[in-house]
């Protein structure tokens, strides 16, 4: 038999003049196969005509619909009600600015994320159209995407406790994007500029390791793995830094 | 009102966007890019499968160049495309690909030595070249003579996009997201910015600029079901139809996969069929091999599309609260090979529909996948009819699909479209002043906060997304994978009645900020008249052709149709404009595509004489003189070199 879902979703709107966040309870038929990706959509076009969330690629890709599920962070898309108890909770994720209900901003987020950590290549190098393709194993190639597939959801900063209290750390999705880059050989930044760049609180040695991002990344990303080999890194480099001083 | 100027202002922050806006920003242009989305969620992150770039690095790509790659692409188009656009973009994409890499693609590599591969069905080794190890390797994709797509796994547009974004973080470009843009400022055919309201607190700017470039992506969200990300909902194309000035072309080529899951109309791959798939009704009968005995169902995509449509027309799909569908059964393939070979689909499934395709039947229909269509640009990528507009990617019609695409030539189309089309785009603005007319931009700020007052205040009745599903059911009832005369009147005349109602949309959310009601109430008449296009440009359209299915008129005709539609909406006026322009220069006469079947009505024109109407057709329609001449990109004949003509007596 058809269940009926109790949704209680966080509400408030801050353009709103005297708005206080608040919960609204809806109900709605579950259907065969229903996710939170059409039931929002549902209780929208029908019930709340002002309810605002994120969704555009809707195929678990986009990285744009993550939100606080029954407390846990994750992508609403590709979640199915079937999997919920008959009341569901939503609220936004924490730690990113609220743009409304359960909408937030991780787009400017993990823009300026990108900017801190400097996320591109550096070489000096030119790119000339008529040369055969610098080569690459394809290992290294795998090794890279499987850093890259990170969707910048931001699930991992909302459930990391570290970023909870010191906001200028780059949480897991930062670490992971210096990795990216660590494992580029393209990218022609030493130990030094590293260590320099990301040897400080808000970098490589503000994670505390307690890993619920490695629990709640949607992509399965290896982070604690990258983690690893980041900290070996920045150890090393801890140690050219110190026999500079010495020889100084 | 705010007024944010810049030399050149890119609306869509997609792969085609951005590279446009990076070419900019390196010839020291100062750039701002306007997107609905954070750029890195754009609808380019959703795509798979790969690039076609004619490298040939792999063993199965060995003998490919760029005229293969063309060749692949015309027959592709059904002769449909310019055909020296195709060129210049089947030219450019291996510099394309390469520059991808120096920007920080980690494309999958070649590794030299054997490895078991299955071609057709069957198990077979091939040898990679070790001379050629590491360099950037392809897959087979279809509609190829080549294996010629570059790609990363299965997240291609995924790791290009964040290359692409990366690069513009770099250059330091502003990027405005959540940012929608609702209409162009222009005057005496010259666009000057536009006007854009922000999805954030819901302000009206305007933006003001030398060269306006739109770059939003396709329309394939007017269908609702769609594979297309939910934002594709043709904002881009509105805005250069509501100049009433630039053209849309070839509106009613629209691509139909046949597979997409049910509900949510995800993709899943074309090799699921190719790994020995079976599509079932509602009785879990095999019907295909009734329609199509000798492919089944591997026919191609517009014919297997076609015939589920019309079995489920037959009483034989499968009812669900979703709508009607079809089952696809992987089941007999096994354990192993669904969580290997085909993990992704399996992922896909489990996730989004709760389907254990080991066990269970995996619910699929037709669904719109791609538009051809868009705004009718010259080669250089600038907009018929408007100075200073140009359009790139899928939104634009550029045309190098004509009217079906290959698999792996769109996302293509975006890196070179933003390499070719952003250059062009940069000389304009070099050239260019501001014309930084501010009581013009207020004046075209004021039809927006006008209509904008009216959708909150006036005393209409109409739910918008009752309006918005109305417009999707007519597209998908009679303007589909298969059309008639008779089904596209019924269209026409329901979207006209529709036309009539847009006034009375009533928006019921009245608090500020995002609004989501108000956002798709401002999209609403686009999409109406969008869809009017469709339909009208698809009845006119009176024989078949690519991914345009007349029952009716089955034969592509060559006589009367090897032409580009071109629609536009002068201001004001009940009705759009219906023209027709030659598809550009042909080197490769129309001929068989070798594959398909379908009758041909030959053209009665010869070569010589059909390219040399070309410029005065265009030009009487809008185009722009072009950068170089109609055909210098075009090398002649260069075709008669390759098979199957090599050796044709």
């Amino acid at each position: 038999m058809a269940r009926t879902l109790t949704f209680k979703i966080f509400r408030y709107n801050p353009t709103k003049d005297n708005d206080e966040p608040h919960i609204e309870t809806f109900e709605l038929e579950e259907t065969p196969r229903l996710n939170l990706f059409t039931a929002l959509h549902r209780i929208r076009e029908k019930q709340a005509p002002d309810l605002m969330y994120d969704f555009v690629c809707r195929a678990g890709i986009c990285g744009s619909c993550a939100m606080m599920i029954n407390g846990r962070p994750t992508l609403a898309c590709r979640t199915l009600t079937s999997d919920l108890a008959d009341t569901i909770e939503l609220y936004p994720l924490p730690f990113f600015k609220l743009l409304g209900d359960l909408s937030v901003d991780t787009g400017v987020w993990f823009h300026d994320m990108a900017k801190r950590l400097e996320s591109w290549i550096h070489t000096s190098k030119e790119f000339d159209p008529n040369a055969e393709e610098e080569r690459m194993d394809n290992a290294t190639a795998n090794k890279i995407y499987e850093s890259e597939r990170c969707i910048e959801c931001g699930c991992c900063v909302a459930a990391c406790a570290t970023a909870q209290v010191y906001p200028d750390f780059v949480g897991a999705a930062g670490l992971n994007r210096i990795g990216r880059f660590l494992f580029d050989p393209r990218d022609t930044r030493g130990d030094q500029e590293w260590f320099e760049l990301v040897s400080t609180d808000a970098g490589v040695f503000g994670c505390i390791g307690m890993m619920a991002c490695d629990d709640v990344c949607p992509k399965d990303l290896p982070l604690l793995e990258v983690f690893s080999y980041i900290r070996r890194k920045m150890n090393s480099g801890v140690k050219i830094a110190v026999e500079d001083l010495q020889v100084s | 009102m705010k007024v944010i100027t810049s030399d050149v202002l890119v609306i869509g922050a997609g792969l085609a966007g951005e590279r446009a806006a990076i070419a900019s920003a390196q010839a020291g242009l100062d750039v701002t890019m306007l997107s609905l989305v954070p750029p890195r969620r754009s609808h380019s992150a959703a795509a798979q499968g790969g690039m076609q770039a004619s490298l040939g690095n792999s063993a199965k790509g060995e003998g490919d160049n760029p005229t293969v790659h063309w060749l692949d692409t015309v027959k592709g188009s059904d002769w449909g495309a310019d055909q020296e656009v195709a060129r210049i973009f089947a030219d450019n994409a291996p510099i394309a690909m390469r520059e991808m890499a120096h920007f920080g693609v980690p494309w999958n590599r070649v590794e030299g030595g054997p490895r078991e591969v299955y071609i057709k069905g069957k198990k077979t080794t091939i040898v990679e070249d070790h001379e050629k190890e590491g360099l950037i390797t392809a897959r087979d994709f279809g509609g190829t003579a080549k294996w010629r797509t570059c790609y990363t796994a299965d997240g291609t547009g995924h790791t290009v996009l964040y290359a692409m974004d990366n690069l513009a973080v770099q250059l330091d470009i502003t990027i405005h997201d959540r940012m929608e843009a609702l209409s162009l400022i222009h005057e005496d055919g010259v666009c000057v910015g536009a006007i854009v309201r922000s999805l954030r607190d819901g302000e009206i700017s305007a933006y003001l600029a030398k060269a306006t470039a739109i770059a939003t992506g396709g329309y394939g969200r007017l269908y609702g079901e769609s594979t297309n990300a939910i934002i594709n909902e043709g904002t881009g194309s509105w805005l250069a139809l509501q100049t009433g000035l630039v053209p849309l072309g070839n509106m009613e080529a629209v691509q139909f996969h046949p597979t997409g899951i049910v509900p949510t109309d995800i993709l899943v791959t074309e090799g699921c069929r190719g790994d020995g798939g079976l599509l079932l009704d509602v009785d879990e009968y095999r019907f295909m091999p009734e329609y199509e005995p000798e492919k089944q169902e591997l026919a191609s995509r517009d014919v297997v599309s076609r015939r589920m449509k019309q079995h489920i027309l037959k009483g034989k799909g499968v009812q669900s609260s979703y709508g009607e569908h079809l089952w696809m059964d992987l089941r007999h393939l096994g354990e192993e090979h669904l969580t290997t070979k085909l993990r992704e689909v399996y992922d896909i499934c489990m996730y989004f529909i709760g389907v254990n395709p080991i066990k269970e039947l995996i619910p699929v229909r037709p669904t719109q996948h791609y538009s051809m269509g868009g705004i009718r640009v010259n080669k250089d990528g600038h907009a018929y009819g408007m100075k200073g507009l140009f359009a790139l990617g899928e939104v634009a019609c550029w045309d190098m699909h004509g009217f079906n695409r290959l698999g792996g030539n769109s996302l293509a189309e975006t890196v070179v479209a933003g390499m070719v089309v952003g250059e062009k785009i940069a000389n304009y603005a070099k050239a260019a002043e501001l014309n930084a007319n501010v009581s013009l931009a207020e004046k075209f700020a004021k039809e927006q906060t006008d209509l904008i007052a009216h959708l909150l205040n006036n005393k209409g009745s109409e739910d918008v997304y009752a309006l918005r599903d109305e417009i999707a059911e007519l597209l998908k009832d009679h303007v589909h994978i298969f059309r008639t005369g008779e089904g596209l009147e019924k269209a026409v005349n329901g979207l006209k009645a529709i036309l009539g109602r847009i006034k009375d949309v009533k928006v019921s959310a009245s608090a500020p900020g995002m609004n989501p009601e108000l956002s798709q109430a401002l999209r609403i008449e686009g999409m109406a008249k969008q869809a009017y296009i469709i339909a009208k440009g698809a009845l006119l359209r009176t024989e078949s052709r690519g991914a345009h299915t007349r029952e009716d008129y089955p034969a592509r005709d060559d006589k009367n149709w090897l032409n580009r539609t071109l629609a536009s909406w002068p201001a004001g006026a009940d009705e759009p404009e219906f023209n027709y322009e030659p598809v550009g220069p042909l080197d490769l006469p129309p001929g068989d595509r070798g594959y398909g079947g379908g009758q041909m009505i030959d053209m009665d024109l010869t070569l010589v004489e059909y390219n040399a109407k070309i410029d005065a057709e265009q030009s009487a329609l809008g185009k722009h003189t072009t950068s170089e001449p109609t055909g210098v990109r075009l090398p002649k004949e260069a075709w008669r070199e390759e098979s199957p003509y090599k050796d044709a007596k």
